[in-house]
């Protein structure tokens, strides 16, 4: 009996106390992930099987969002143009990943002054989207005034209208997004380029390889998995993009804008669609999970790993 | 003597700074615009061609854009908003922190996978029912509904363990002969420890906090509770577009902080990304 109580206590003692102890750790991140992570998202689910237009109650319609999403005239031309528009937004991407590992090559060299540089290429990075698609909005002005249209008829071009014309609202987007993303891009890429060994390219350069050579044979294959990282991140990012549709465009011209994040908003806080709202967000949901999945497997978490 | 040694790197250093200083003054442009703007009277800013410099430099757009909507409440907002989830970030992931990096307990992996779920999991996709519980909560245009949902953040966790580990455990077995608890060991010795990564993390979350659109969009309301990001947005749309002189004068107010405030810890911010890929908004 008393050996039993004591081989309880002792039990307690080694990994009952410590375990209660770490739950008791835990337990704060827990309260918040529970409420606004895990519920949220499993009640995503359910909402998104039923008919819920605010202020009114849900009603239970089972697969309806979804048909509406994907086979409705008006439902799925609207929902698979904000996919198409997502992943055209996302072709920013690589041309912001070409110019940032051109300038983080340049930046990977032992001169002075190379901070400063960086300090200036960062900036727009730390700076709000907010703010930023302010700026754009007024250098994107279709009078003459604009400065982008000030330096295109100075070119002896005629003026644009930017933002307010269909074809050009999504290419003027990307372009402000490579410029405000490019920061980040660099600085990830320049952790890649210093962390290949130097003597690689020394004993490269012995054997006579030119700096085109040294770049496709050596800088390349060793910056895979950066390069990796940084197209699926930019992706995922391009995929969860709203500040500067809301700020810029509200979506438009004639939805040319609205990206899946944008139409998930539309539904949900314009049209006060939650059971739609919800089926959207379930499907970017597995978007994004495939995503991060992809990213997973190939690079592994940075977290784990690093 | 061109193919000099010497001359040849001289060649190449000339030639990268010209690459390297167009680029970054194209890339400060749009700040440059700004401010320029900024400074203008309307009879100015309406001209083409638009000149970089202003005639006459109005410093009153200043005065005016900031009266012309309730931008120091904005300002209280932001702040308030940033730096009460930053200190909360803080106390949650190190605690969290702590239990993944120096106990031992049933669980662990099930809870480490848990946490690092969370990471794939956005706000773009919890949104609406993120925003129906704090309906249920009547939280709605309220300062806990600024704050509340973003007091745990999984990748803080990471970061402060991965540091966390690498302190020696020899530290442990000197408290306990001390009799000094759990929780007084890590606030009195592993916290001032890790004093590097409690920055960086502060870093991380009082910019992505200060930065954040989408949450505070939908769920404040009310002029009086919207964070400076929302008021800028709503100041311009509302004016009718037309006070660029204005808005960019509020514009330079409402990034100007942040700018400051990057230049002076930009070492270890820049540090931070590179080594976790990690950044703020």
């Amino acid at each position: 009996m008393r050996k039993e109580e004591e081989r309880r206590r002792s039990w307690w003692h080694q990994w009952g106390e410590e375990t209660f102890a770490a739950y008791l750790f835990l337990l704060p991140s827990l309260v918040i992930f529970a409420v606004f992570v895990f519920f949220p998202l499993f009640f995503s689910f359910y909402a998104s099987l039923t008919r819920w237009n605010l202020p009114f109650k849900p009603s239970f319609i089972g697969p309806g969002n979804y048909r509406y999403l994907f086979t409705d005239p008006i439902g799925a031309s609207e929902f698979r143009r904000s996919i198409w528009n997502s992943f055209y937004y996302a072709l920013g991407v690589p041309l912001n990943m070409a110019i940032s590992l051109a300038v983080a090559l340049l930046l990977n060299q032992k001169l002075r002054g190379v901070s400063l540089f960086r300090t200036a290429y960062f900036l727009p990075t730390i700076t709000s989207t907010a703010a930023i698609s302010v700026i754009w909005l007024w250098i994107y002005h279709p009078a003459d005034y604009g400065l982008l249209n000030s330096i295109l008829m100075r070119l002896g071009l005629s003026p644009l209208r930017w933002l307010r014309d269909p074809h050009l609202a999504m290419p003027a987007l990307i372009l402000m997004g490579v410029w405000h993303g490019m920061g980040y891009n660099i600085v990830i890429f320049l952790a890649g380029l210093q962390a290949i060994p130097t003597h690689l390219y020394e004993a490269a350069e012995i054997d006579g390889a030119g700096s085109w050579a040294r770049f496709w044979k050596i800088t390349w294959p060793l910056l895979g998995p950066t390069t990796f990282y940084v197209l699926v991140i930019g992706i995922i990012n391009s995929l969860k993009a709203f500040t500067q549709m809301h700020v810029m465009t509200e979506g438009g011209p004639l939805g040319a804008t609205t990206t899946i994040t944008y139409y998930l908003y539309q539904q949900a806080f314009e049209n006060f669609a939650m059971g739609r709202a919800s089926a959207v967000a379930c499907v970017l949901f597995v978007l994004l999970f495939v995503l991060t999945l992809i990213q997973f497997k190939v690079v592994g978490s940075r977290i784990h790993y690093e | 003597m061109w193919h000099s040694k010497r001359a040849r790197r001289i060649a190449f250093a000339i030639f990268w700074y010209v690459l390297l200083g167009t680029t970054a003054v194209i890339v400060m442009l749009p700040y440059i615009w700004m401010i320029s703007t900024s400074l203008k009277g309307p009879g100015e800013i309406f001209t083409y061609p638009p000149k970089l410099i202003p005639r006459a430099w109005r410093f009153q757009n200043y005065v005016e854009a900031w009266n012309a909507a309730p931008f120091g409440r904005y300002f209280f907002n932001s702040a308030l908003v940033a730096l009460v989830v930053t200190i909360g970030q803080l106390i949650t992931c190190s605690l969290a922190a702590f239990a993944f990096a120096r106990m031992e307990f049933k669980g662990k992996n099930v809870m480490f996978a848990l946490f690092l779920s969370t990471t794939m999991i956005s706000t773009q996709v919890t949104l609406v029912p993120s925003y129906l519980v704090l309906k249920a909560l009547n939280w709605l245009d309220t300062y806990q509904a600024l704050i509340v949902p973003f007091l745990a953040n999984a990748f803080g966790v990471f970061m402060m363990r991965q540091y966390f580990m690498t302190l020696p455990r020899e530290l442990e077995d000197a408290a306990k002969l001390d009799g000094c608890g759990r929780l007084r060991f890590l606030w009195q010795i592993v916290l001032p420890l890790s004093k590097p990564i409690i920055a960086s993390q502060a870093l991380f979350a009082f910019m992505s906090n200060w930065n954040a659109y989408l949450w505070p969009l939908i769920v404040t309301t009310s002029e009086h509770m919207r964070t400076l990001q929302i008021g800028l947005r709503y100041f311009v749309s509302q004016e009718g577009g037309t006070q660029w002189g204005l808005f960019m004068a509020a514009t330079v107010f409402v990034s100007l902080p942040i700018v400051i405030f990057y230049l002076i810890v930009q070492k270890s911010f820049i540090e931070g990304i590179a080594t976790t890929g990690i950044k703020g908004a």
